[in-house]
């Protein structure tokens, strides 16, 4: 691969990658990575999104080497994992930090020695210990419980310091394998603003897994969606969230609040208009058209029968999103009406159906 | 009860704490690494090396199957071998030994089993080498159930040392069955039996408070 701009050279490149387990004494032969090629760009905050058993735990584990691939090839900043030996695997893994869904941080270590671990590994001298780890339990805002064991702090608490932990070696890249599935939402919310701190100050380069959408929106940049071991769909998690293209990227996005109709106007709707019926259009706002005074002019375009059944506001990869339901009589004059806004503001809109 | 007597209990009750000492840090000094061996050498683990596995696990069950009195009597030569004599508190210390190292080492991997499989995959995620992610992970963290094996390992011991005693090992055992049976002293038998109930005691005590204070993960 040829790049004239060095920087925008991939952080982690999967090129036709397999993954394949043989059958062992529980379970049958199966494949859990079926050809993937995708690139993670640097700097960005890339999240895998898929079911449970849809081949995510194994992708994220060939970037460090903690599996290995059966085909393909698993490139890091240009170096090919599948290539090292046991030596040239742990340094490697010591360019790379990685987070857990449950911590893994060792019991009988205190906070300030769980974050000195990797140092002690990489074979950091104690001075050097000490002035690498005090600022990262600044960092994560837990300065006050290095003396602390991870059974005393909170499952939040523990995932500040299992951050700590990865950056501490200074890594150029982190992992994330469903770093806030064990956490309650108010938590996961603080998490992922580290998260997203960290991507920017220090410039790392973040690479989550997760089957939560909601992590997904709010902090990543890009996004791919894997199902049994391929990847359906990625892109710019606004793109793809926007314009979801497949069946399975659309039952992941079905969970979220705001996208779906409410369940009494979802179970009326007709796919065709009869008589005195009312259109049920989603009108979709990004960009720009989401800090316009829109729904007013609506409203005086098309008469004063605009009534608004669902909607959203949000941020998606941090750029503003709307989605706003709205029902209006089904006449052709009210339509052509509302059509011609729509076309006249650049508006995506799509007709969900009729009511009564 | 005679002066010579209490002098007789008090001389044996070293002799058995002698024994148990050397035996269990001997023991536990070469049990140790095999238990590690046998908890880290399966397939897909730290060393993997599943036959020598085997083979080692195979050993490790036919000396734990052999009754401690037999395997006194078995090794005879071999213990005649290390300390020029099969009878007295220094011979004892062989077969004490041997059958102390099987017992530990089962408990040992046991301890090392029961660390999470999480932490280990965070040490090689860190880069860490697999003799840095035995000292610095699976030991460590193990280390109130190692303390607790060690614990029982010791008790154990003091159990075994009484019955060397029955083959002139010396002891409290020895002093049990030469004084309290064979010259029919009941009160000797009394105090032999209720200083080895204070021995155990002792030790439990001391391993249970050991262990507790390793402990991070209960408070």
């Amino acid at each position: 691969m040829t790049q004239s701009v060095p920087h925008a050279a991939p952080m982690v490149t999967f090129t036709g990658v397999y993954k394949h387990f043989a059958a062992s004494g529980s379970g049958a032969a199966f494949t859990a990575l079926d050809g993937i090629d995708y690139s993670v760009a640097k700097g960005s905050i890339t999240g895998i999104i898929g079911r449970s058993g849809a081949g995510k735990s194994t992708l994220i584990r060939l970037v460090n080497g903690l599996e290995q691939a059966s085909s393909g090839k698993v490139q890091v900043d240009g170096v090919d994992v599948g290539a090292l030996d046991e030596a040239g695997l742990r340094t490697l893994r010591r360019s790379i930090g990685m987070i857990f869904q449950h911590f893994n941080l060792l019991s009988t270590r205190t906070v300030f020695d769980n974050v000195a671990l990797p140092l002690e590994i990489a074979g950091v001298g104690k001075a050097d210990i000490e002035k690498r780890v005090r600022p990262l339990l600044d960092l994560v805002g837990l300065a006050d419980k290095h003396s602390r064991y991870p059974a005393e702090l909170s499952g939040g608490q523990k995932q500040r310091i299992g951050i700590a932990r990865a950056l501490a070696t200074e890594p150029k890249l982190l992992l994330s394998d469903e770093a806030t599935s064990a956490l309650d939402p108010e938590t996961t919310q603080s998490i992922l603003d580290l998260l997203k701190t960290i991507n920017a100050d220090l410039g790392l380069t973040v690479l989550l897994i997760t089957h939560e959408m909601e992590v997904v929106k709010a902090v990543t940049s890009d996004v791919a969606v894997i199902d049994r071991g391929r990847i359906v769909e990625s892109g710019r998690t606004f793109d793809v969230f926007t314009r979801p293209a497949h069946e399975t990227t659309r039952a992941l996005l079905s969970g979220l609040p705001g996208s779906k109709l409410p369940e009494t106007l979802a179970r009326s709707l007709k796919p065709a208009p009869e008589a005195g019926d009312r259109a049920i259009v989603r009108i979709t706002f990004f960009g720009a058209t989401a800090e316009r005074p829109l729904v007013s002019q609506l409203i005086s375009t098309v008469g004063t029968e605009v009534n608004i059944m669902a909607g959203t506001i949000d941020e998606i990869g941090g750029e503003p999103y709307g989605s706003l339901v709205v029902a209006y009589a089904a006449t052709p004059e009210t339509s052509g009406r509302a059509e011609r806004f729509f076309t006249e503001n650049g508006l995506v809109t799509e007709v969900l159906g009729y009511v009564a | 009860m005679s002066p010579d007597l209490l002098l007789l209990i008090g001389k044996a009750t070293l002799d058995t704490l002698r024994m148990v000492a050397i035996a269990g840090l001997i023991g536990a000094l070469i049990g140790l690494p095999i238990g590690v061996f046998l908890a880290t050498s399966g397939r897909g683990e730290l060393f993997p090396a599943p036959n020598i596995n085997r083979i080692v696990g195979l050993i490790i069950n036919a000396l734990r199957s052999t009754p401690f009195i037999i395997l006194v009597v078995a090794i005879i030569p071999f213990t005649r071998l290390l300390t020029g004599t099969s009878i007295g508190t220094k011979a004892a210390i062989v077969p004490l030994t041997i059958a102390t190292i099987p017992f530990f080492a089962r408990l040992v991997e046991a301890a090392i089993r029961e660390v999470d499989k999480g932490l280990i995959e965070a040490a090689r995620a860190m880069g860490a080498t697999p003799p840095q992610i035995v000292f610095k992970v699976l030991l460590a963290e193990a280390r109130p159930a190692l303390t607790l094996a060690l614990t029982m390992t010791l008790v154990s011991l003091i159990g075994y040392s009484a019955m060397v005693g029955a083959v002139g090992g010396g002891g409290l055992g020895d002093l049990g069955i030469r004084y309290g049976y064979q010259r029919f002293m009941p009160d000797v038998m009394l105090v032999v039996v209720i200083v080895l109930i204070v021995l155990v005691q002792l030790v439990q005590s001391a391993g249970d408070a050991l262990a507790r204070r390793f402990d991070k993960k209960s408070r």
